[in-house]
C-alpha cells in the first residue's frame, strides 16, 4: 500500500509519519509537496502534524487552501482514506472534511504528554484492529486541540458512531482530569460521515515501537492495511 | 473603483468556552477592576480593498470572513469601520 504524506511549510511530523509507514509498518510512502497537484496514485493521504503557515490566522486555516488540498478533498470525496493527525486534523476541519473546530487548549498551555485514549468505535477502517473499548497510550503535543462544535452537532456525531477516540481515565471513562485540552465530551478523534477521513489530535505515528514508549499507534496503520488491501 | 479600508471584528461566538477571555478577566480583577464581568478576546483585521460601490466592498469583506477570516463553527464577525481611501 502506498501512503502519501503531505508536506506543508511548517509541517514537522511528516518524517515521523514516513518512518512509521516505511520502517515500522513496511509499506511504501512518498512525500507530497503542498504546491503539487499530483497525489501520485497513493492509496492513503496523511495530513501530518506541525505548524503549517505558522498557525497564522487559525491553525490550519491557510494550509487548507494549498494547491494539493484540492486533490486531497477530491480523493476524500471518492472515498479515499485520509489520516489527519494534529495539525492535519485542524486542516481537515478547516477544509470541511471533518465537522467542528479545534480551539486553544482550555489550559492555555501547549500540552506535550502521554494520554490514555479510549477506542470508542473499533469498526472503522482506521480502528478495526483494536479491541472495542481498549485503552491506548499515545502522545499529544499541541496548543490548539480543544474539539468544539454545537451540542446538536455533537449529538449527531455520537449518534452516527463518528467518535473514534476519547480521552479517558484508567478505568476507560471520560473524566475532566483525563482531558488534556478541554475537548467537548472528551473527544480526541473523529471520522467523517463516510468513515474514510480520520482526524485525531494524538500522534499514532509517534507510538509505533516500544522504544518510543508505546506501540499502541500501530493499530491505526495496521487497520488501514487490513481494510484497504482487502 | 474606489479603495476602501475596512476593519472587521472577529470574536468567539457567545456560549463557546473562551479560556483566554477568562484569563484576561481574572487578571483585570487582580488589578482591581472589580466591575469587570466577562471578557472576550478576538481579532481585528484591516483589509484594503478596491471595489465600487461601498456596499460591494463591504459585501466582499463579509464573503472573505465567511470563507477564511472567521471560522463559521466558533466565531462571529462584524464590520467595525469603513473608510474610503
Amino acid at each position: 500500500m502506498k501512503f502519501g504524506i503531505v508536506t506543508f511549510p511548517g509541517s514537522n511530523c511528516d518524517y515521523d509519519a514516513f518512518h512509521a509507514v516505511t520502517d515500522e509498518i513496511g509499506e511504501e510512502a512518498v512525500y507530497l509537496w503542498h504546491k503539487s497537484h499530483d497525489l501520485e496514485d497513493v492509496d492513503v493521504v496523511v495530513l501530518p502534524g506541525g505548524f503549517s503557515y505558522g498557525d497564522y490566522l487559525r491553525a490550519g486555516a491557510i494550509a487548507r487552501f494549498s494547491p494539493i488540498m484540492t486533490e486531497v478533498i477530491a480523493h476524500a470525496e471518492r472515498g479515499g482514506p485520509v489520516l489527519a493527525v494534529c495539525n492535519g486534523f485542524q486542516i481537515a476541519c478547516e477544509a470541511g472534511l471533518l465537522p467542528g473546530a479545534l480551539l486553544r487548549n482550555s489550559t492555555l498551555r501547549f500540552q506535550s504528554q502521554w494520554v490514555r485514549l479510549g477506542v470508542e468505535n473499533a469498526d472503522t477502517m482506521f480502528t478495526g484492529k483494536y479491541e472495542p473499548r481498549s485503552i491506548l497510550r499515545i502522545p499529544i503535543a499541541h496548543g490548539e486541540g480543544r474539539y468544539t462544535d454545537g451540542e446538536d452537532a455533537l449529538d449527531r456525531l455520537e449518534g452516527e458512531g463518528q467518535v473514534a477516540f476519547r480521552y479517558v481515565n484508567a478505568s476507560g471513562e471520560v473524566d475532566p482530569s483525563a482531558n488534556p485540552n478541554g475537548s467537548m465530551r472528551g473527544i480526541a478523534g473523529i471520522v467523517s460521515r463516510g468513515g474514510n477521513v480520520l482526524g485525531m489530535m494524538p500522534h499514532p505515528e509517534r507510538a509505533v515501537d516500544p522504544l518510543l514508549g508505546s506501540a499502541d499507534g500501530r493499530g491505526v496503520f495496521e487497520s488501514l492495511l487490513a481494510r484497504v488491501a482487502a | 473603483m474606489t479603495r476602501f479600508r475596512i476593519g472587521v471584528h472577529v470574536v468567539p461566538r457567545r456560549g463557546i468556552l473562551d479560556p483566554q477571555g477568562q484569563a484576561v478577566a481574572e487578571a483585570l480583577h487582580t488589578l482591581g477592576f472589580a466591575g469587570v464581568g466577562t471578557v472576550h478576546v478576538g481579532r481585528h483585521i484591516v483589509v484594503d480593498v478596491a471595489a465600487a460601490p461601498r456596499d460591494a466592498a463591504e459585501e466582499s469583506v463579509r464573503d472573505m470572513c465567511r470563507k477564511l477570516l472567521a471560522n463559521p463553527v466558533t466565531e462571529d464577525f462584524e464590520i467595525a469601520t469603513v473608510e474610503a481611501l
